[in-house]
């Protein structure tokens, strides 16, 4: 960019990012191209049987290979083996199944961590795994609902069940309300177990500094300060000893950057040897360690008047959470209960979620957490109830979607941990409106349930909300330099989405100075006092609207600077681009302001969810004779209040369409009865192609701007993923509808379609 | 095994475990960490490398099968100046945000311009469809590509 822009218009322009030079030449830094002076090498050991007890480690033989210089196991920790803390909904009753750093007694999922191998290579330490003498007597594994529920056997022994909790959203009467509801229709619904598959593997340089006893920790990501809490805790130190670094990050989607095992396994042989250690995951162990997502049974029911007003939504849910309760592994189950109603003016509901734990990888969030299961739940359900009632879907949701005047409206109230929520400000209506008009549903509506060229074509739109800006705060700090730059430190992080550049448009309009007198650090400890990083699409609205007040701080002070240099009265100084100026022509550049920097911090604290509002549609085709579905144009609507930078906003809505069509299409995470994961390498686990997907058009308006964010920009970096199950699942009932075939169960995969039109045939 | 490459242009000697991969070889013996390692499987595309002219997965070669020939990685499409065609038309069309399958991005761009610089949608998409992006949806990656034929000399 040039420098000569005028101040005040970077907000809403598609400002090319400045981060892109350095990854388009290579010169990105990820966490695997750090490299510290004598490091070590480190791999980790990990469980090949789904459960069993733990009975003997020995690394001996492996100790006498040339090059390895640790085995560490359990009883190197200490006397307590450290177990991972709840960061998000931390209640007591939780705490049982959280999971230890190493498993001692028992191991409960195929790639749990048993014990660190460290050496002056990677490859000696790999070739030293296999002389680690492991006995692990098998029990047996425990892979889906019904095992889980079955009470022979369970995998925390002294809680004598598999359900770790039960969450419960209420609204209303919902037993009242199918007492006497017209109409009502209950089914099951089934989403696959499915991941956030970010590219770059996951990694830590950790580097233990014994004479001043800190730590410097690289690889850092999502929540820095929370992980360094943690940390500090489990070993033992203040969080002022511990440095979080955050390099390049090459993705998140909510699962990376949660505290794992190795993010204390891995500082810990760096103190434990006094070297710096490396330690990066290849894929199979990213793809059996790195939290899974979005598992689900779901027996639900919905009650309407005989015009096709929804009077509730009532019944239970299982998510399957894996082995243990990690970090963040109550937000999907939660989210199920609380927001499966969705943007539909619900007054009755009673939905609860059991979190089932199970010999499988443990779960995380993954983008558009319970909101995506629960989205594909509602949209087929009601595309049901209009099938069932004779409506018109589009009548349908047009007479039920939460009204503009109805606002703010009440969602369900979750318990535990209570949390009650209500949407903000939106259209929904007219977002739907415009959903139809930019897909060209009047036209494409000529389609539905056609047989054209041997396929069968389908339409289908659905509605969502996208909830953001989590709190509680957000820090920023504003450095005017003393060569007039202003350094903007975040408490905010980067997981690939731009924030340097987008951070930079929201600063310079803040400052009104020029976009390159901006720089952006963000993500490390060492930048703010605090900061809760990037997950529940915070970091524009928290962080940004943190960079507002800390700008006006900061002329505050620059002000008061200037008025002593100048002579005059604070009140008298303007603020130019590049100077400040007093009465009567006098000014002075930033630049020589001061010999010191001059700074401002502050904090941007908010505690009410934003929500952006959308609608979908998509058209399909259907092959009778493979069963696969071809995805022929997505079209989507989206408010965010306030745009950014529409370039890196379409880029968030594209790509989490697309990702959401992996996930409804291709993407299964699949177990035998052992509990081994047969999906381990990415030709096994599908993931969307350059060809899969290639019409895809996102719409972004600003309509109304988020009421409590000075910004008024609302969360919008997962969105367009929630409701892609739903409608591409309505699309294919839309397009098989004479042959009656109802899809249940995610994915929509070619041998699923197949066995749904071949029973549907066979029946009929 | 001693093995002599010419790497971006310049000669490269070096002495390497028959088992190390080219990617590793690149990576932390040439220290050239702009080709990265997404899957080391062959399937993501992230660490691909023009091997005398072609697009390979330098995860899925040795270094020694590299001796004798000419490796192209991404810093060798870089320049210090400006952005070349192709890396410009990525950043217009905001074809990358975490930017790690990037250089794979780029480097089987390039390949795939230079032998065919008329190349049309469908043709672009299936060359890509080996190259993995979790962020961008491919779709701006398409974009991109098609509006650097220009530079490779396409028809106007």
């Amino acid at each position: 960019m040039n420098g000569e822009r005028a101040p005040n218009i970077l907000i809403g322009r598609p400002i090319e990012r400045v981060e892109d030079p350095r990854f388009l030449r290579g010169r990105g830094q990820y966490v695997a191209d750090v490299n510290k002076e004598g490091q070590l090498f480190a791999v980790i050991l990990r469980s090949s049987v789904a459960h069993g007890m733990l009975r003997k480690i020995d690394g001996d033989s492996a100790l006498k290979i040339p090059g390895v210089r640790a085995v560490i196991t359990a009883p190197d920790l200490g006397s307590q083996v450290p177990v991972i803390p709840l960061r998000l909904h931390p209640l007591p009753q939780l705490e049982p199944f959280c999971q230890p750093v190493l498993a001692h007694d028992k191991v409960r999922y195929v790639g749990e961590a048993m014990a660190v191998v460290v050496a002056d290579t990677a490859a000696i330490a790999e070739d030293a795994l296999d002389h680690i003498d492991v006995e692990i007597d098998s029990l047996p594994a425990i892979t889906d609902r019904a095992g889980a529920e079955a009470a022979a056997a369970t995998l925390f022994e002294q809680h004598g069940t598999n359900v770790a909790i039960k969450w419960t959203a209420v609204r209303g009467d919902a037993d009242k309300a199918f007492q006497s509801a017209d109409y009502v229709r209950r089914e099951t619904f089934r989403v696959q177990r499915h991941a956030a598959l970010f590219m770059e593997p996951r990694g830590i340089v950790a580097e233990w500094d014994d004479a001043a006893q800190r730590l410097t920790f690289w690889g850092a990501a999502k929540v820095a300060f929370a992980n360094r809490k943690i940390l500090a805790d489990a070993m033992g130190l203040s969080e002022q000893q511990i440095d979080m670094v955050e390099v390049d990050v090459g993705g998140g989607f909510g699962s990376r950057g949660e505290f794992y095992p190795e993010d204390f396994l891995i500082p810990f042989a760096a103190r434990f040897l006094n070297q710096p250690i490396k330690w990066v995951e290849d894929r199979r162990e990213h793809l059996m360690t790195g939290n899974h997502a979005r598992e689900i049974e779901c027996d639900v029911e919905i009650a309407a008047t005989n015009d096709g007003r929804i009077l509730g939504l009532r019944g239970q849910s299982w998510t399957d959470n894996g082995a243990y309760i990690r970090t963040n592994g109550s937000v999907a189950p939660r989210n199920v209960a609380q927001y499966m109603s969705g943007p539909y003016a619900i007054e009755n509901i009673h939905l609860t979620t059991s979190s089932l734990t199970t010999n499988k990888t443990p779960a995380g969030t993954y983008r558009g957490p319970g909101r995506f299961e629960g989205d594909f739940v509602r949209e087929r359900l009601i595309d049901l109830m209009a099938r069932d009632l004779g409506l018109d879907s589009i009548e349908v949701r047009r007479k039920n979607l939460v009204a503009d005047a109805q606002m703010p409206y009440p969602f369900a109230t979750i318990t535990p941990y209570e949390f009650a929520s209500e949407f903000d400000s939106g259209d929904n209506h007219a977002l739907f409106e415009l959903c139809l008009e930019e897909f060209g549903w009047a036209e494409k509506v000529e389609l539905q349930g056609k047989f054209i060229d041997g396929r069968y074509h389908g339409i289908s739109i659905g509605c969502f909300i996208e909830g953001g800006a989590a709190g509680p705060s957000e820090d920023a700090r504003i450095v005017l330099e003393t060569d007039g730059m202003f350094s903007v430190y975040l408490g905010s992080a980067s997981v690939g989405q731009g924030i340097e550049t987008i951070m930079a448009q929201i600063a310079g309009d803040a400052l009104e100075v020029p976009f390159d007198s901006i720089r952006v650090l963000h993500g490390s400890t060492a930048h703010v006092t605090a900061g809760y990083g990037s997950f529940h699409s915070r970091s524009t609205a928290m962080g940004g609207s943190a960079i507002l007040l800390a700008a006006e701080a900061l002329r505050t002070k620059i002000r008061a600077v200037a008025a002593a240099t100048l002579g005059c009265s604070p009140s008298d100084v303007s603020l130019d681009a590049d100077r400040a100026r007093g009465p009567s022509d006098t000014s002075v550049m930033y630049a020589e302001l001061s010999s010191e920097p001059i700074e401002a911090e502050a904090t941007f604290r908010n505690k009410k969810t934003t929500y952006a509002y959308g609608s979908l549609a998509a058209h399909v085709a259907v092959d009778p004779g493979t069963g696969q579905v071809e995805v022929i144009q997505v079209s989507s609507t989206k408010d965010v209040g306030r745009m950014i930078n529409p370039a890196t906003l379409r880029g968030q809505s594209v790509g989490a369409i697309v990702q959401g069509l992996g996930g409804t299409l291709l993407e299964h995470l699949v177990y035998d009865e052992d509990g081994q994961l047969l999906t381990g390498t990415l030709a096994d686990y599908m993931l969307p192609t350059a060809d899969d997907f290639p019409n895809i058009s996102t719409t972004v308006i600003e309509l109304k701007p988020a009421p409590h964010i000075p910004l008024g920009a609302k969360g919008a970096g997962e969105g367009e993923i929630i409701p892609i199950g739903g409608v591409i699942a309505n699309a294919v009932a839309n397009a098989l509808a004479d042959l009656g075939v109802e899809p249940y169960e995610l994915p929509l995969s070619p041998p699923r379609i197949w066995q749904l039109i071949e029973a549907a045939r066979s029946s009929g | 095994m001693l093995i002599k490459f010419e790497v971006n242009g310049t000669p490269a000697e070096v002495d390497v475990e028959p088992r190390l991969s080219l990617a590793d070889c690149l990576r932390d013996t040439l220290h050239l960490t702009g080709t990265h390692l997404g899957c080391e499987h062959g399937v993501c595309g992230a660490c691909t490398v023009i091997v005398n002219g072609e697009a390979v997965r330098s995860c899925l070669m040795l270094a020694v099968q590299a001796d004798g020939e000419n490796v192209v990685t991404v810093e060798g499409l870089s320049n210090d100046e400006a952005l070349t065609p192709l890396q410009a038309a990525f950043r217009k069309h905001h074809a990358l945000q975490c930017g790690f399958c990037t250089p794979g991005m780029i480097t089987t761009a390039h390949a795939l311009l230079s032998e065919e610089p008329n190349a049309d949608a469908d043709r672009v998409r299936e060359v890509l469809s080996g190259n993995i992006c979790r962020c961008t949806g491919y779709v701006p990656i398409i974009e991109a590509v098609l509006a650097a034929r220009t530079a490779y000399g396409a028809d106007q």
